[in-house]
C-alpha cells in the first residue's frame, strides 16, 4: 500500500473511529476498511457466541420509487419483488444479460411503489450504470444515497438482546428480514433484521452524520467491533457467496445451491439463467492447510476447477474452502487441492459449513 | 513490539540468530494476526539468501518467509504442526521456524536498532 494510492482510498463516515479503535485498515473494493481491531479469531467468536459490530457503510444503497418501481425491479433482478410487502427485505440477484450477476443486493420495500436497494462497495458505479441503462421505458426514479447513509451491522446470538434497551420498537415482534423504523439511543434509524454472517442480527441505517456517535454508543454498550477478516470467516462458514468470488460477471448464478432467488421469468438475461450451468459451487475441508482463491482443484489427476474463497474456520478448527468444479465432477467424495505444487486430500461436505442452533 | 538486539533482521521481517536459528520478528506476527498454519522446509535442503523457504499462513493470508542467509536447513520446529499459534505468541523463543548452517548472510540484514526504526 502505497501513500499515493491512500489517498485515493474513499472513506466511511467511520474512519476516524476505526482509528480510535486501534483498527488496522486495508485497501478494500477501493475504501480504506479496517480488516481487524483485536484479532480475526476474537471478533469472529464474538459474534458466534455474543454479539459484535461491522462499519458496512461502504456498501451501496439506491433508492428506486414511481408507479413502475416492482415491474422494473423483477425486470432487473430474478427474485420476485411483487410478492415482498412493504416492511420486508429480500436477497436478491442483479442478473446481466449474458448469463452472469452484475452484483448480489438486498431489496427493502418501503412502501408500494418505494424501494431501497443495498449493493456492494465494489460495484456501486457499475450497478447504478447498469440499472440507468435497463430504467428506460419504465416510470421510475433512481436516487443515489450512497453518501447519506451509515450501514452498521449489529450481528450475534446477544444483538437483540443487547439492542432492545435502546430501541423504541419491541425488536422480538421483528421477524428475519423485517425492516422497520425505530429511535435507537433517541436517533432515527431504520433498523433491518437481515446480516451475512450466519447469526441473527439487525443492520442499522443511520444519517451519516450521525453514524459515529452511533457507532460509539454502539460500543459502549459492550458490542465487539468487527472487521472484515472476521465478516469473511463469518461468511465463508456459513456458506454464503461473496461477489468478485463465488458470483461474478462470467459465472453462471445457479452455480450456487442458490435457486431460490430466481422467482421471476421476466428478467433480464432470464434465457441463460434457465440453462443448467457447467459448474457447482462445492464445500472442501481440509485437515491442516488452509487453501486460498484460484488454488487448482483435482479430481482424479485431473484439474476440475478452482477455489473461489478459503480460510481457516475460526469455528470448526479446520480449513474451509468453496470451490467451482466442472459440474459433472461435482459429486465426489474427495478431491485434491493444490497448494505450491503439492496436492492435499480435501473432502467434500455440504453448504453451509456452520449453522446456529 | 520487541526486537532483541542480539539478533539480525530481514526488511522482509525474518531474525536470524548467532546459531543460525530463523523466526519472524514480533512485528510480523502481529501484522499477520492469527497463525494458522506454518509449512517448513525440509532438513538437509540447500537454500539461497532471498529464497522462498517456508510459508506462515494467517486467518486472512499465506504469507511467504525468505532465507536470510545461504545455507543448509538442519533443523524444523515439529512443534509447530499442532501448535502454529506459538508464532504469536512466543517469536523470539518457541515459535522459532527453522536453523541453518549459515555460509553467508543475506548483505540485507540489519541490527535490532534499525530494523525497529524502519518498522515504527
Amino acid at each position: 500500500m502505497t501513500p499515493t494510492s491512500e489517498q485515493t482510498l474513499k472513506r466511511t463516515p467511520l474512519h476516524a473511529a476505526h482509528l480510535r479503535a486501534g483498527a488496522r485498515m486495508v485497501p478494500f473494493g477501493g475504501w480504506d476498511m479496517p480488516v481487524q481491531y483485536s484479532g480475526v479469531k476474537a471478533e469472529h467468536d464474538a459474534i458466534r457466541t455474543g454479539a459484535g459490530v461491522f462499519d458496512v457503510s461502504h456498501m451501496g444503497e439506491f433508492r428506486i420509487t414511481g408507479p413502475d418501481a416492482a415491474r422494473f425491479l423483477n425486470r432487473v433482478t430474478t427474485n420476485d419483488v411483487a410478492k415482498l410487502k412493504p416492511g420486508r427485505a429480500a436477497y436478491n440477484w442483479l442478473p446481466n444479460d449474458t448469463g452472469g450477476l452484475v452484483d448480489d443486493i438486498y431489496v427493502y420495500r418501503v412502501a408500494e411503489e418505494e424501494f431501497f436497494l443495498v449493493v456492494n462497495a465494489s460495484n456501486i458505479e457499475k450497478d447504478w450504470a447498469h440499472l440507468q441503462q435497463h430504467a428506460a421505458g419504465f416510470d421510475v426514479t433512481l436516487t443515489d444515497e450512497s453518501d447519506r447513509w451509515g450501514l452498521l451491522a449489529v450481528q450475534g446470538p446477544q444483538a437483540e438482546a443487547t439492542l432492545q434497551p435502546h430501541s423504541s420498537v419491541d425488536l422480538s415482534l421483528q421477524k428475519k428480514n423485517a425492516f422497520f423504523a425505530t429511535k435507537l439511543f433517541g436517533f432515527d434509524v431504520w433498523l433491518a433484521r437481515t446480516g451475512y454472517t450466519g447469526e441473527d442480527g439487525f443492520e442499522v441505517f443511520t444519517d451519516a452524520a450521525e453514524a459515529e456517535t452511533v457507532w460509539d454508543k454502539l460500543l459502549a454498550i459492550g458490542l465487539t467491533p468487527a472487521g472484515l477478516g472476521a465478516r469473511d470467516t463469518l461468511r465463508l462458514e456459513a456458506g454464503f457467496p461473496l461477489y468478485g468470488h463465488e458470483f461474478a460477471d462470467h459465472i453462471h448464478p445457479l452455480s450456487s445451491t442458490y435457486t431460490w432467488v430466481v422467482k421471476n421469468t421476466a428478467h433480464l438475461g432470464a434465457q441463460h439463467i434457465q440453462t443448467a450451468p457447467k459448474q457447482k459451487l462445492i464445500g472442501l475441508a481440509l485437515d491442516k492447510v488452509p487453501v486460498r482463491e484460484g488454488y487448482p482443484v483435482q479430481l482424479g489427476g485431473a484439474v476440475v476447477g478452482h477455489v473461489t474463497s478459503g480460510t481457516s474456520s475460526p469455528t470448526l478448527g479446520h480449513p474451509i474452502a468453496m470451490a467451482l468444479v466442472n459440474a459433472e465432477a461435482g459429486d465426489a467424495d474427495a478431491y485434491d487441492v493444490e497448494v505450491r505444487g503439492k496436492l492435499h486430500p480435501a473432502r467434500r461436505v455440504a453448504l453451509p459449513f456452520y449453522k446456529r442452533a | 513490539m520487541q526486537t532483541p538486539s542480539e539478533l539480525k533482521y530481514a526488511p522482509s521481517h525474518e531474525w536470524l540468530s548467532e546459531d543460525g536459528t530463523v523466526g519472524i520478528s514480533d512485528f510480523a506476527q502481529d501484522q499477520l494476526g492469527d497463525v494458522v498454519y506454518v509449512e517448513l522446509p525440509e532438513v538437509g535442503r540447500i537454500v539461497t539468501a532471498g529464497e522462498t523457504v517456508a510459508v506462515v499462513e494467517s486467518v486472512k493470508t499465506a504469507s511467504d518467509i525468505y532465507a536470510p542467509a545461504t545455507g543448509t536447513i538442519t533443523a524444523v520446529n515439529d512443534a509447530l504442526s499442532g501448535g502454529p499459534e506459538l508464532v504469536n505468541s512466543s517469536p523470539y523463543e518457541d515459535g522459532w521456524l527453522f536453523k541453518m548452517d549459515v555460509t553467508e548472510e543475506s548483505t540485507e540484514l540489519t541490527s535490532a536498532e534499525e530494523y525497529a526504526a524502519a518498522n515504527n
